[in-house]
């Protein structure tokens, strides 16, 4: 399997895609420039039909990306930065993902969003949103949230290939993280979690952003006597609480990591179905590991506490294991 | 210079054209269907025949009429919360239309968009839009399919004043002037912007918008029916042969409210009775009718039996929507995804 980098798989999956099906359009802000490298090299392959670098005119692009889709092409929206979503957000909240019910299921709408999320970079409060709330709760619109080169590029396919709106959440700041990628044609199928290891006593429940500190300290955990199971959510919408479910029932003690606002964020969102449906055998409260409810800032010395990481994870951990840690 | 004298050398630019006597005929049954299912569903409001309000659009028919006529089922429409004139102008069922407000399965959307989203994508009306302005990015993202597409489809965006006041006009204006997308704005000037008259709300000249992008902009009388397929004619030749889009403000004027409500919500009227008058003597039905009767063989006997038919198309649609069943609880939700997606 050869390695590469989280934006060389997404750009692999989009060539590929391109090349399998004459009506996928890529278009967005500085797509040839490429700030990401997620999309570079494309234009210069498939021609300006195809590629085009629109202007940053957000409420314009993703109606456009509806009336496209609506008549049938597949279209690459890069929105570049999440936050830059909400100027747009007319055509994602009121027409993508309602649009399919209103008109009695006549139109489907098969668009791919793609934005660039999180914090941790000094990208300051207009930069650096995690909007999986608001992206989870609009009912007809699919969220793919890739942790590795792998699913990066398995779930880039599945959502160009998809007939209805997704929104492909590319974390921020780890496009350049390396690792395998299988050859061929590899596609990862929506709300399927990724058990990443099995254990018994704890289970950590994360995606995206969250999933390559959380599996490392999963290991850190495992090194103290702690038998660990570990799921990447992979997709936020549909969400695969079947298999949360199943690891709640494995191990009874739930800590879910997640780099939105804690409030009604992916977290909390599966924390309400747990408190629902395994109440029974929850043998601890089920432990959010989120950020604040606060903007993020600028300044790194209070940016950086208010992300989830190990430190955080291992105290809950020793809470609801009754055990202590030294970390 | 007057708005009548800005039109008049407008008018002077274009082709003398007239529509062939079939299509004057059926622009005349369109404008009328339109009027009288609008004077229906005011009614059916009342008595509560309908689960929800209507905006209705009587007044401004030769406008869609006018403009419809120049496209057929591979043309692109996209309409606004006012739109059942251009569902019946694009040629959308009657009967659907009605069993659509009525909230019935056998609706055009299955009774899952009610009045403001009458849609049919296999006549080319992909949405009508409950979000002032939204149908503006749709059309010019329709157009941009049919320029990839190579195909001479057109997209015609109507939209209201209301609608010429939101940002995501000016971007529309320049993608679809950049990339030459096959595209026509229309704006439905009726004087307000829901309950606010035009003076209130905004400024200028609506057509000036789209000079600065280098964009062919007509202002015209929008209650004279003849005006506006003649410029359609002109708009049709220059964006069907590649030139890029084309924006019409045809002035016009709405008889009825904002929405069918609004008299029992407002504590006072927000234009005089005098003012709906003087429109009426403007009436763009009845001013077509007189010409077509001056203008042409058509006697009023054969207008009169178009008229019959129209009421018979009407109390078909009535009938066809109050015979329809309530769709059932939970469709709503595998109507979310496609392909059991999600």
């Amino acid at each position: 399997m050869p390695r590469m980098r989280i934006i060389q798989a997404v750009n692999q999956a989009l060539a590929e895609e391109m090349e399998r099906d004459p009506k996928v359009i890529v278009i967005g802000e500085d797509v040839r420039a490429s700030i990401f490298g997620d999309t570079r090299g494309l234009f210069d392959r498939f021609g300006p039909d195809r590629v085009r670098d629109t202007p940053i005119s957000e409420a314009a692009m993703t109606g456009l990306a509806v009336g496209a889709s609506a008549c049938g092409y597949r279209i690459v929206l890069h929105m570049m930065f999440a936050n830059f979503l909400y100027t747009g957000f007319d055509a994602i909240a009121n027409q993508m993902a309602k649009l399919r019910l209103m008109t009695g299921g006549q139109v489907t709408l098969p668009i791919t969003i793609i934005a660039n999320y999180g914090g941790g970079r000094s990208t300051a409060a207009q930069h650096s949103d995690t909007p999986f709330s608001p992206l989870m709760n609009l009912g007809g619109i699919e969220v793919a949230v890739p942790s590795s080169p792998k699913n990066a590029k398995g779930l880039m396919k599945t959502a160009v290939r998809s007939d209805n709106p997704t929104v492909y959440l590319e974390p921020g700041g780890r496009g350049g993280e390396l690792g395998e990628v299988p050859d061929g044609d590899y596609v990862t199928p929506f709300g399927q979690a990724d058990q990443l290891q099995e254990g018994h006593e704890l289970s950590l429940v994360t995606m995206g952003s969250m999933t390559r500190m959380t599996a490392r300290t999963a290991k850190t955990l495992e090194k103290a006597g702690v038998s660990v199971d570990v799921l990447d959510m992979q997709t936020l919408v549909p969400l695969d609480m079947d298999a949360v479910l199943a690891s709640a029932e494995r191990t009874g003690r739930v800590i879910i990591v997640d780099e939105s606002r804690d409030r009604c964020s992916a977290a909390s969102h599966i924390a309400a179905v747990l408190a629902d449906k395994a109440h029974s055998c929850l043998k601890a409260p089920v432990r959010r590991i989120t950020v604040p409810d606060t903007a993020m800032p600028y300044a790194p010395s209070v940016e950086r506490p208010l992300l989830p990481n190990s430190e955080r994870i291992v105290r809950a951990a020793g809470e609801i294991l009754g055990r202590e840690f030294t970390t | 210079m007057t708005e009548t004298e800005l039109a008049k050398e407008t008018m002077a630019t274009l082709p003398n054209l007239l529509p062939e006597p079939g299509t004057l005929l059926e622009m005349y049954r369109r404008m009328l269907l339109i009027r009288k299912a609008e004077e229906q569903l005011a009614r059916d409001v009342k008595l509560g025949r309908t689960p929800g309000q209507v905006h209705c659009s009587d007044g401004q028919e030769a406008v869609s009429v006018g403009l419809c006529a120049h496209l057929d089922d591979n043309d692109r429409i996209t309409s606004t919360h006012r739109g059942h004139g251009h569902f019946l102008a694009k040629g959308g069922d009657a009967r659907v239309m009605f069993a659509e407000i009525y909230g019935k399965a056998e609706g055009i959307c299955g009774g899952m968009g009610g009045s403001m989203h009458v849609a049919d994508f296999s006549k080319g009306i992909i949405g009508a839009n409950g979000i002032v302005g939204a149908g503006l990015a749709i059309a010019t993202g329709a157009a941009l399919a049919s320029q990839l597409d190579r195909s001479d489809r057109v997209s015609v965006s109507f939209f209201g004043d209301g609608a010429a006041n939101q940002g995501v006009l000016m971007e529309c204006l320049n993608i679809a002037a950049l990339w030459k997308l096959p595209v026509l704005f229309v704006c439905e000037n009726n004087g307000f912007s829901e309950f606010s008259p035009f003076e209130a709300v905004t400024a200028g000249v609506i057509a000036d918008r789209a000079a600065p992008f280098g964009m062919p902009n007509w202002r015209i009388d929008g209650n004279d029916v003849i005006e506006v397929w003649r410029t359609g004619a002109a708009a049709m030749d220059h964006v069907r042969s590649g030139c890029g889009p084309v924006f019409i403000e045809a002035h016009t004027y709405r008889y009825s409210g904002h929405f069918s409500a609004e008299a029992m919500i407002l504590a006072k009227p927000y234009r005089s009775e005098d003012e709906i008058a003087e429109w009426r003597k403007r009436d763009p039905i009845m001013r077509f009718r007189t010409w077509l009767e001056d203008r042409t063989e058509v006697g009023t006997a054969e207008l009169d039996r178009i008229a019959a038919k129209v009421d018979a198309e009407v109390s078909e649609s009535v009938a066809f929507a109050e015979s329809g069943t309530p769709p059932e609880p939970g469709t709503a939700a595998p109507l979310m995804f496609a392909n059991g997606g999600a």
